[in-house]
């Protein structure tokens, strides 16, 4: 076992702890904060496979965006704060199933199918800003230009659903 | 390769620093200080007067827009990085320049539209 | 490969999370757990195939998933505006 597989073992283990975590608490903002945590161990792992654009990407827009953004929506829609009886709905079992379910498929399948497919990117610092830039602005352009027709439709889209009371 | 994880290594390494100090400091506090919880001392502080009501409120849905146009910003600042990058190489140029700001016109009509609306007006 | 294990695995505990939470907003959260280990999928076959697309398509995937999230929690919003309430059962109107 070499350091690489340790770090991510230690990361692994933070990530799926905290995401657990994030679905049984019983305590909203708790689980915000504990998003905040699983989300920066998946930007310690993105960082080990050497994507440090997206890893830093996911610490500004998730962890600094969305959870923000997330914790907003906790401040509204529930004043009183803490624990709160009613967060689980009555589907348990039905849960536990699909869980098992999507697990098993989704294991077997990556196994099956990825066990044998492996050609490591051994150049440093091939998820930089200049090459992601690079493919962005030679291949990916149209997606782009798209994205920004998205990122107006849901802002138009989020003004005129909360508008009437402001 | 293994530069790479070098630099990485001493990032980590500056973190683990930083919260070394930050846990150090709170640290030596709670091991130095004197403990003796009182019932007033352990009220909230509010300007000497005694607290009214309770620490959490409802805080207002006008706040959450101010919210979401910082998301929508963010992402659009996470865009800039890589252009910057290359923007000013070969081959990329003016129709790198027009396509980013093709991008930016898309945003800043959503910018305008939010204005109109009157939703950026102080309230 | 462990990359792609992992990534099963927080998708499957987000799956979970959408089927036994009630609150909306927790909902979210976990939705936001399954994009991102979509996302890590993705990362590690970028990894794995040494081709920079699939860490473009992660970074797209977030800026989608940030626009989600306003939209989607305008409409939460909304919802808790008229029914006083954030819970998912709630919001049944379209069932009857």
């Amino acid at each position: 076992m070499t350091t690489l597989d340790v770090v991510f073992v230690l990361l692994g283990v933070v990530a799926v702890g905290a995401a657990v975590l994030v679905v049984t608490t019983r305590q909203l903002v708790h689980a915000a904060l504990w998003l905040v945590v699983s989300f920066g161990a998946l930007a310690g792992g993105y960082l080990m496979l050497t994507a440090e654009f997206v890893a830093w990407v996911q610490v500004l827009i998730y962890v600094g965006a969305v959870v923000v953004l997330l914790l907003f929506g906790i401040m509204l829609t529930r004043a009183p704060i803490g624990r709160s009886a009613d967060l689980d709905s009555g589907n348990r079992w039905a849960a536990l199933a699909v869980a098992l379910a999507t697990a098993g498929v989704l294991v077997t399948v990556l196994v099956r199918g990825f066990r044998t497919a492996y050609a490591p990117l051994d150049v440093a610092g091939q998820g930089a800003a200049k090459p992601l830039g690079e493919s962005v602005f030679r291949i990916w352009v149209l997606p782009f230009e798209v994205l920004s027709v998205l990122l107006l439709a849901a802002l138009v889209g989020a003004i005129v659903l909360s508008r009437r009371e402001i | 390769m293994n530069t790479y994880f070098h630099d990485y290594l001493v990032v980590f390494v500056l973190v683990l620093l930083g919260a070394g100090i930050v846990a150090g400091g709170l640290g030596g506090n709670r091991l130095l200080r004197p403990h003796r919880p009182t019932r007033e001392k352990l009220t909230t502080y509010e300007c000497g007067v005694d607290p009214v009501g309770e620490g959490w409120a409802q805080s207002y849905v006008r706040y959450y827009v101010f919210a979401y146009l910082y998301v929508v910003f963010a992402v659009d600042a996470v865009f800039l990085f890589p252009w910057a990058t290359v923007f000013a190489l070969k081959g990329y140029g003016p129709t790198t320049l027009g396509e980013m700001f093709v991008f930016l016109g898309f945003l800043a009509a959503g910018l305008a539209y939010a204005a109109k609306k009157k939703v950026l007006s102080w309230v | 490969m462990n990359y792609l294990i992992l990534s099963a695995i927080l998708f499957t505990i987000g799956a979970v999370g959408v089927l036994v939470r009630r609150n909306a907003i927790v909902v979210f959260m976990c939705v936001e757990l399954m994009l991102n280990a979509t996302n890590l999928a993705f990362v590690s076959f970028s990894h794995q195939h040494g081709n920079l697309d699939g860490q473009i398509i992660a970074f797209f995937v977030m800026v989608v998933a940030a626009a989600e999230v306003v939209v989607g929690l305008a409409i939460i919003m909304a919802i808790f505006r008229s029914r006083r309430s954030s819970s998912v059962d709630d919001a049944n109107l379209l069932k009857y």
